[in-house]
């Protein structure tokens, strides 16, 4: 299971300000957080800084790798702010993300093709968001093709099939599911991840509805999630469902898990 | 049997309870605004209410939705022309490059909750057709949604063309990146939180 730890985002208001007074120190112990947490990549947002965002996405690189030893999963939709980002960053950093809209494909593309860089490939496209498994399908295949026959490896890329609010139809969540399921056994050896937050939109109790998600999506092969990597239930829940999966060899990182106090907050 | 008992229905979202109700008040002679007044639009107002009070979920708008306009069609031969203009018409949608729209459609479906004659132009709508939908529909407001903050300034090119082309459309925007200092700063009439509060402001913006 790959972490994604979403907590470095302009939208967040504390984060807003932070990058705003260039307090290095407050994003450096968030980072800090996010990665004793087991984070593997540590996710920069400066969207909401418009005409700013490559300045601020590249000083968010910097300011969180010298804090930690891990790579940065670049959240923009922007090729000159990701430019800028990688421009210094260390190691091999995540690109959230490609879709399949024109623009954004055409902007995108030639930023991964022939890298090592890892890739969030959104099922989305100008025809609006897949809402069934099959349109999230046709839309997979497009994206994986482009980016194989660009020379980024299957292995490279992580599906995002497209969270959408079960509150709005009672489908949406199952879909998303079975996608997860489909393109896993279709397109061997690529991955997929997701974030949580919007499955629970317009329903109360959303952290508890997003954790069962996170769970089923997991029991279908999903192996890479966008989360707060601080919410201890969440962190030992995703190792819990990959065992129960069948992914962790002889319970291996279960155990791993429980040696470390990963339950301790069960008391 | 009563119009409180169709606002009753409409707020316990009970569809076939709401259209024999509205059927049987017909029958029986009752004016029929007061019926879509104060059965079925005041209990939409009660609905987004609770929902803003996080007593009610999406879900249960929708529900509502859906039972109120099982009442309104009931009632749409028997409404006197005229009848809607009066409460107003709205074009809505998502703007150029951003395909966001479950926000937009609670929205749409409120305003129509609330008896306004609403234009649902979908996502991905630019300048061009939002103000040619509202010159041909003689629209009191143009409603515009986004999500993404790379498509925000759209809402600006839009605003900015009503004032330049010395048209009178009211302008009101919305969704998550949305926040009053935008709105104020581009210029926009009104704007809103969620799909309750956009009601009240249409209602606010075409009060006469």
């Amino acid at each position: 299971m790959l972490v994604v730890g979403e907590l470095i985002n302009a939208s967040r208001k504390a984060i807003g300000e932070a990058i705003k007074a260039q307090d290095a120190q407050y994003i450096q112990q968030v980072a800090k957080d996010e990665r004793e947490a087991g984070a593997d990549f540590i996710d920069v947002n400066a969207g909401i800084f418009v005409g700013k965002e490559p300045e601020y996405l590249q000083w968010l690189v910097k300011t969180v790798q010298e804090a930690v030893d891990a790579p940065c999963c670049i959240d923009s939709p922007d090729p000159k702010a990701i430019e800028a980002a990688l421009s210094v960053h260390k190691g091999i950093a995540m690109i959230n993300s490609i879709s399949l809209e024109k623009d954004r494909y055409n902007a995108l593309l030639p930023v991964v093709a022939g890298t090592d860089l890892k890739v969030v490939a959104l099922c989305m496209s100008d025809e609006g968001m897949p809402e069934t498994m099959d349109a999230r399908l046709r839309i997979a295949e497009k994206l994986i093709d482009g980016l194989v026959k660009n020379n980024v490896p299957l292995n490279n890329i992580y599906v995002d099939p497209l969270v959408q609010p079960v509150s709005t139809n009672n489908t949406f969540a199952v879909e998303f599911i079975n996608s997860v399921e489909a393109i896993m056994t279709r397109f061997k050896g690529v991955h997929t991840i997701c974030g949580l937050s919007n499955v629970s939109y317009g329903l109360p109790v959303r952290k508890f509805m997003n954790h069962a998600f996170a769970i089923m999506a997991i029991g279908k092969g999903l192996d890479g999630l966008i989360i707060n990597p601080l919410d201890k239930m969440m962190m030992a829940s995703l190792v819990t469902a990959e065992a129960l999966a069948g992914r962790d060899d002889y319970c291996v990182q279960y155990l791993k898990a429980f040696r470390n106090k990963q339950f301790d907050f069960l008391g | 049997m009563s119009v409180q008992d169709i606002y009753d229905a409409v707020v316990e979202f009970d569809i076939d309870k709401v259209v024999t109700l509205v059927n049987a008040e017909v029958a029986n002679g009752t004016d029929v605004s007061e019926i879509l007044s104060h059965g079925l639009i005041a209990a939409m107002d009660e609905v987004g209410q609770r929902y803003s009070e996080g007593e009610f979920f999406v879900p249960e708008m929708l529900m509502a939705a859906k039972a109120m306009k099982a009442g309104l069609e009931v009632l749409k031969p028997l409404l006197s022309q005229g009848e809607n203009e009066k409460k107003g018409t709205i074009i809505i949608g998502t703007v150029k490059g951003d395909l966001h729209d479950i926000g937009k459609n609670l929205v749409s479906m409120m305003m129509e909750g609330a008896g306004f004659e609403v234009y649902d132009l979908g996502v991905d709508v630019d300048t061009e057709k939002f103000l040619a939908t509202a010159k041909e529909k003689n629209a009191d407001v143009i409603c515009m949604s986004a999500l993404l903050t790379t498509t925000m300034p759209f809402m600006e090119v839009t605003v900015k063309a009503i004032r330049e082309q010395g048209l009178s459309f009211k302008t009101m925007v919305g969704g998550a990146p949305v926040s009053e200092d935008f709105a104020q700063k581009i210029g926009a009439d009104g704007w809103s939180t969620d799909a309750p509060g956009a009601v009240e402001t249409a209602r606010r913006l075409t009060a006469k």
